[in-house]
């Protein structure tokens, strides 16, 4: 697995801000993932993970910092740039058509075409070829989207971010209300798509499912960088920690000072 | 997903490999007509009619009818229905159209009024040519569409209010476009009511396109399923397109020789059938087609796949509207005159009522341009039978209107059924 620090970062931002209004909902964030590495990335509500993502996706432009994706510094303007650069983003809302199914799904807006008509063969084709590689359990690619279960439309619009050929993939919250089986089925995807070299940024708030799959965990807090945590050296107790702030507040920033008096006393 | 992450490679009967589309163990499978019989009773009794509910409403009604009057089935009184028909029956593929979408037209018959009071007045009053005249109607047509395509992307009032402004506009220029005339008749001889009524195919011609239809239709499913076999995907078994052809080479055959019987098939209905055919080609088989059921699904999806939701909406309102122009073309060629309560009275609802009895759902992204076809054939059926019957106006409009709320019915329930069942 590639957690080594080594490997030069294929999205990295420095000193990103972004406020809106009277509020600071970044400031100063620091944040890289590497090719074939999975960083979650968590925090409280209102600590600006969604402000993050979406300046990554390309929806906020932001009011200074410095982006560079994989290797040039880039400013992203539009969703469409973003997903142009290489940036793919699966929202927890996971936009898809229940009408239609998963082909039409999979395909939606990047159609593949014969002689001018829809070439339904080859885009079936294509997406049993992708729904293989991701190991995926849909039987039917012929039935509408409506009739999967939680964890499979997830799978499907995973499934649909990877068919732009992208660096980074960004899941938000992609096992909230999700069940136990389901929510491994997505988990394994998680790794698959790190198996496959891509850079994922694992938006969660379950403790148990960043421990499980990411490498490295970006904390943020009230629009500061709170720390980053290598998942093999940590706990969740730690991130919790870091996610509340329990250990920035007045009590443990005294019990703190008071501990290496203690020991001179 | 855990469990068995090794798919069956090869079938039991040891036959060659699986394709790739059925090797998941939780398929059931089904082979053959019997196969193709019960998954489709599968899919009727999950709430996916599809046209179902409309052909056993089809029936019914013939019957009826017959057993009231025998003349009702009679070639004569079928080539009137089929002629009939079809003036509403385009502007019905136009609202199948903005149904797709989950938006709606109520203007259609006004639309269909003033273009018909444009090629009047162009054709007999200004003594331009006919085709001139027709392409001044349809232009009107266009027009009004993308106005109501602009004002509902500028200011994102629901179509149904653009829509009920336009009615009364459209009708006041249609109004005032007859000017003090009040009706003007369309003379004769001219192509226009040439073409709407007394134009029909040679029988000989009639026949022959009655098989080749099918032939196509056999070819391409053919073609299809061989590019899927190479493909590595299952393929349809040969015998139920062959079924399938069969019954349609049948049902055309038997059109044609009961039409030909009395005057034949008009050309009219022959535009109207390729205007159906097009368009389902269109909304199936195309970019558009598809944008145009992924917004009706859902919007916001359609949106970030990078469709460019506001021309789907420009060109949707801008077909309907231009369908609904043809439609008072060859209404005012087929009673050769245009006045001022053409495409009035129950042009409107009669349009709407057809494509959601044809089975295009009102909530949108789900129907299919036959529904128009399919639909009007029912209204038609229905109004033609009571006025064989002598029965007056007033019941007419109650049966129409009480048929209108047993498609709507059908639809709200088998989109429960649907969502019940996973199907939505």
């Amino acid at each position: 697995m590639s957690t080594t620090t080594t490997l030069a970062p294929v999205l990295s931002m420095t000193g990103v801000s972004k406020r809106f209004g009277a509020v600071q909902a970044l400031k100063d964030i620091d944040f890289d993932v590497a090719a074939g590495e999975v960083v979650a990335l968590v925090g409280d509500n209102g600590a600006g993970k969604s402000t993050l993502v979406k300046t990554i996706a390309g929806v906020y432009s932001p009011d200074g910092g410095r982006i560079v994706f994989d290797g040039s510094p880039v400013t992203i303007t539009s969703p469409s740039q973003a997903q142009a650069l290489g940036i793919a983003t699966v929202f927890q809302d996971l936009a898809l058509c229940d009408n239609l199914d998963v082909v039409g799904n999979l395909f939606l807006g990047n159609e593949v075409l014969r002689k001018r008509a829809l070439d339904e063969v080859t885009m079936e084709q294509e997406s049993w070829r992708l729904l293989r590689e991701l190991s995926a359990k849909i039987p039917s690619v012929r039935i509408p989207v409506a009739s999967l279960s939680g964890g499979q439309r997830q799978t499907v619009a995973i499934a649909r971010s990877l068919l732009g050929a992208p660096k980074v993939v960004m899941l938000d919250e992609p096992t909230a209300a999700l069940g136990v089986a389901q929510t491994a089925e997505v988990l394994n995807l998680v790794e698959r798509l790190r198996e496959k070299g891509l850079g994922v940024i694992l938006i969660s708030h379950n403790m148990s499912d960043v421990m499980a799959v990411a490498d490295r965990v970006a904390v943020l807090r009230l629009g500061l960088n709170n720390g980053v945590f290598r998942v093999a050296d940590t706990n969740s107790q730690e991130i919790i920690a870091a996610i509340t702030g329990a250990t920035t507040n007045a009590v443990t920033a005294r019990a703190a000072r008071r501990a290496p008096q203690e020991e001179q006393s | 997903m855990t469990t068995s992450q090794t798919p069956p490679s090869t079938d039991p009967t040891g036959a060659g490999p699986v394709p790739s589309d059925l090797q998941d163990e939780r398929l059931i499978a089904s082979q053959g007509i019997g196969g193709w019989a019960s998954a489709t009773w599968d899919r009727v009794r999950s709430g996916d009619l599809g046209s179902l509910p409309v052909v056993v409403g089809l029936v019914l009604i013939w019957g009826v009818f017959y057993a009231l009057n025998p003349l009702f089935l009679s070639s004569r009184n079928l080539v009137n229905l089929t002629v009939q028909m079809v003036p509403i029956g385009v502007i019905a593929i136009g609202v199948v159209l903005v149904l797709l979408l989950g938006q709606i037209d109520l203007s259609v018959g006004s639309m269909s009024g003033l273009a018909g009071a444009v090629v009047a007045v162009l054709f007999v009053n200004q003594g331009l040519n006919i085709w001139v005249a027709i392409a001044a109607a349809l232009v009107v047509g266009v027009a009004t569409g993308l106005v109501y395509g602009m004002l509902f992307n500028r200011f994102g009032v629901p179509s149904f209010v653009i829509t009920l402004a336009g009615l009364l506009v459209l009708l006041g220029l249609q109004i005032r476009t007859l000017g003090t005339d009040g009706t003007i008749n369309l003379p004769f001889e001219s192509g226009l009511v040439q073409f709407a009524s007394q134009q029909f195919l040679p029988a000989a011609l009639a026949y022959v396109l009655a098989v080749a239809v099918p032939a196509v239709y056999l070819l391409t499913r053919l073609n299809t399923d061989r590019r899927r076999s190479a493909a590595g995907l299952s393929a349809q078994p040969l015998a139920t397109v062959a079924l399938r052809a069969g019954l349609l080479t049948v049902l055309l055959l038997a059109a044609t020789y009961v039409l030909n019987r009395d005057r034949g098939v008009s050309y009219m209905v022959v535009l109207f059938v390729v205007l159906v055919v097009v368009m389902d080609l269109v909304i199936r088989r195309t970019r558009w087609g598809r944008s145009v059921l992924a917004i009706g699904g859902n919007v916001e999806a359609a949106r970030r796949a990078g469709i460019n939701v506001k021309r789907v909406y420009l060109t949707v309102f801008t077909l309907c509207s231009t369908f609904a122009a043809l439609g008072g073309v060859l209404a005012a060629g087929r009673l050769a005159s245009a006045n001022q309560s053409s495409g009035g009275a129950d042009t409107n609802l009669n349009a709407i009522a057809a494509a959601v009895i044809g089975g295009t759902s009102l909530f949108g992204g789900r129907g299919s341009a036959y529904s128009a076809l399919l639909g009007i054939l029912v209204i038609f059926s229905i109004s033609n039978g009571l006025a064989l019957l002598s029965v007056s106006s007033d019941v007419r409009f109650v049966v129409t209107g009480a048929v209108l709320l047993l498609a709507v019915v059908i639809d709200s329930l088998s989109r429960r059924s649907r969502v019940a069942h996973g199907r939505a």
